[in-house]
């Protein structure tokens, strides 16, 4: 039972106090480390506190990019990288609200059988089944694209499998009320499903965008031209590229202005998050 | 406006499990008939049957004149009242009635028109902008009743629209939805399984039982002459008393029992029909020992054995008498409100 205990109450905020810190003492060394001159950190002392050169540093990952290591300005990649994103987190909704709309509402042969293929792909991660994978995408001349970016990333069995569970808490008279009200099942699932998902296909939106904003390997492998890099592996990109030293503060800038794009969606979507869970049914 | 058909509907699910069989009903132009049975009777079924959510298997289906086999629940023009009401919970009360016209292509102001006149007839007016789960489930169940009247269609369904309401809302309820179905005066089917509000709501009601018409008439040809066992046993509460005939033979005098049908084994005696006043003409005696008292307001249940019969015998007066449990009581009932019944085949005998 819980009881309003004063030491509970400072042992709970000791350990919260010390897992926030943990979690953003590295964001904050990053933010900081953004801030200062290049030769800062040949010293090998990391500063704690904020340096002089923050806009300089900005100006040029932004603006010009280290092109002498090969890494164009961050502006194109952070597009790329939304766009992929976006059309990962797209497409794996669409995919998969159709696809539990499919397995929960309609009875067709093998269904279940279908269900279980669905529910087996789980096991193989894009890094297990990455050289098949390239192969079919080279071969379809997708390399160097946003379709050889996303397509193969969309398939997703884990939104398939919450939509079908949260399909099957649906009433079933729902369905019954509005085959009466005339309303055939593609409207059904757009006037009536849709609308009570809201909640979960903002959850899995955060969570999509975020996989697909992160994805590494896939890029790396299947994009050669400068045009279709994204932020992650630019970011991995200038820590290798060129002789020099790694900039770290140039590294660090970019990697803060590549994390607040995820950080903008969560904020976005957490509001359509919190609106659902008051609004739906009990 | 429309009647409703059923001539020989079955219902079969895979695997050959046996829901609904050889159902005929003929379901005049504005009548009010209520399916009654105790639960898995096949009532639901037959309904949404009707309603077109369970395919047929046998027989055929007409409502009006149309053979609506075949046809998907929206062209049947019948509207339906579901259990759980089954609002869609993310629509205001207005977008929950309009839904169903907005489908059918009708007009913004036609659409704004009916649910308003809906709603003026129901007393929701003032919880159109509402969702759902901000009402209470009294005005759930008239927003529900909403859905089905703004489309006037030929024909009202109802699957158990009270079960979910307290005792005294079900009252009120079952009153609004008789009146509102005496003044628009269409067609209906109403599923219960409660005896009460079978009794006091239908035009005619129909007794399932294992997916089998038991009786069909009107509510007081039901009550006074039930055609089965089964009908005795299931309409009326506390429900009719059963005697095998040999032990009422065993107690009076050959003639006075001469009226019934030497088929008739069992006999059926109604608990108000059992009386304290001394036996009279055309009258039998009967004495039990009292075993439970049980007042009840305007009415007492006396609940009592008989000797050398197994099951307990209730009678309703309409007082509290003042009698002490334990001892013997001889009660009086009239020799024709005796119900002769045929135990072997189940049914009423004369």
């Amino acid at each position: 039972m819980v009881e309003n205990n004063r030491w509970g109450n400072l042992f709970a905020h000791l350990v919260l106090i010390l897992g926030v810190t943990i979690v953003v003492f590295p964001v904050y060394v990053a933010i900081i480390a953004s801030t200062h001159p290049p030769g800062t950190f040949i010293r090998g002392v990391m500063p704690l506190l904020p340096g002089p050169n923050a806009i300089e540093n900005y100006r040029i990952v932004i603006t010009e990019g280290r092109s002498r290591a090969g890494t164009p300005p961050i502006g194109g990649m952070l597009w790329n990288s939304f766009v992929m994103a976006m059309a990962i987190t797209i497409g794996k909704l669409s995919i998969s609200l159709l696809s539990a709309f499919a397995i929960v509402y309609f009875r067709f042969p093998f269904r279940i059988f279908f269900f279980w293929i669905i529910f087996l792909t789980l096991m193989l991660p894009v890094e297990v089944r990455i050289v098949p994978t390239f192969q079919v995408v080279a071969d379809l001349g997708m390399l160097n694209s946003f379709a050889g970016l996303s397509i193969p990333l969309i398939a997703s069995a884990t939104a398939t499998f919450l939509f079908r569970q949260f399909f099957m808490t649906v009433p079933e008279e729902l369905m019954e009320a509005a085959r009466v009200d005339g309303a055939g099942p593609m409207k059904f699932f757009k006037d009536i499903l849709m609308p009570l998902s809201i909640t979960n296909i903002a959850a899995l939106f955060v969570i999509m965008f975020i996989y697909g904003w992160n994805q590494y390997l896939w890029p790396l492998l299947i994009t050669t031209d400068p045009e279709y890099y994204t932020i992650v592996m630019g970011i991995q990109r200038m820590v290798t590229g060129g002789d020099s030293e790694p900039l770290w503060h140039l590294v660090m800038a970019t990697v803060v202005l590549a994390a607040l794009p995820p950080i903008l969606v969560i904020l976005f979507m957490q509001r359509l998050f919190v609106k659902g869970l008051t609004e739906t049914e009990k | 406006m429309a009647s409703i058909t059923m001539d020989n509907l079955g219902k079969v699910y895979t695997g050959n499990v046996r829901a609904v069989s050889d159902v005929n009903i003929d379901i005049a132009d504005g009548e009010m008939i209520v399916l009654v049975g105790p639960s898995g009777c096949g009532k639901s079924t037959l309904l949404r049957m009707v309603a077109g959510l369970e395919t047929i298997t046998e027989g055929t289906l007409k409502i009006g004149d149309r053979v609506v086999n075949q046809l998907e629940p929206a062209d049947r023009d019948i509207a339906m009242v579901f259990q759980n009401y089954a609002l869609y919970p993310h629509m205001t009360v207005f977008n929950n009635l309009a839904y169903g016209l907005k489908n059918r292509g009708f007009k913004k102001d036609e659409i704004d028109r009916r649910v308003r006149e809906a709603a003026a007839m129901l007393e929701i007016g003032q919880f159109l902008d509402r969702k759902p789960r901000q009402l209470s489930g009294g005005q759930r169940q008239r927003v529900a009743m909403g859905r089905a009247l703004v489309r006037e269609p030929a024909a009202f369904l109802f699957d158990e629209p009270l079960s979910n309401l307290d005792a005294k809302l079900r009252v009120q309820m079952r009153v609004e939805i008789r009146q509102l179905q005496k003044r628009l005066g269409t067609t209906s089917l109403y599923v219960t399984h409660d005896q009460l509000e079978a009794l006091t709501m239908a035009d005619r009601l129909v007794v399932l039982n294992g997916g089998r018409i038991e009786q069909i008439g009107t509510p007081m040809e039901v009550y006074l002459r039930p055609a089965t066992t089964f009908v005795a046993g299931f309409i009326g509460s506390p429900a009719m008393n059963m005697l095998p005939a040999a032990y009422l033979r065993g107690l009076v005098a050959a003639d006075a029992l001469a009226h019934m049908p030497v088929a008739a084994d069992l006999v059926g005696l109604r608990p108000e029909d059992l009386s304290l006043a001394p036996a009279g003409e055309g009258e039998i005696a009967l004495t039990g020992q009292l075993m439970l008292l049980e007042p009840a307001g305007a009415e007492s249940h006396l609940h009592l054995t008989f000797e050398g019969i197994r099951d307990t015998i209730v009678a309703r007066l309409p007082d509290v008498p003042d009698v002490q449990e334990g001892s013997h009581l001889t009660f009086s009932i009239k020799r024709d409100k005796l119900h002769p019944f045929d135990q072997a085949r189940g049914k009423r005998v004369a």
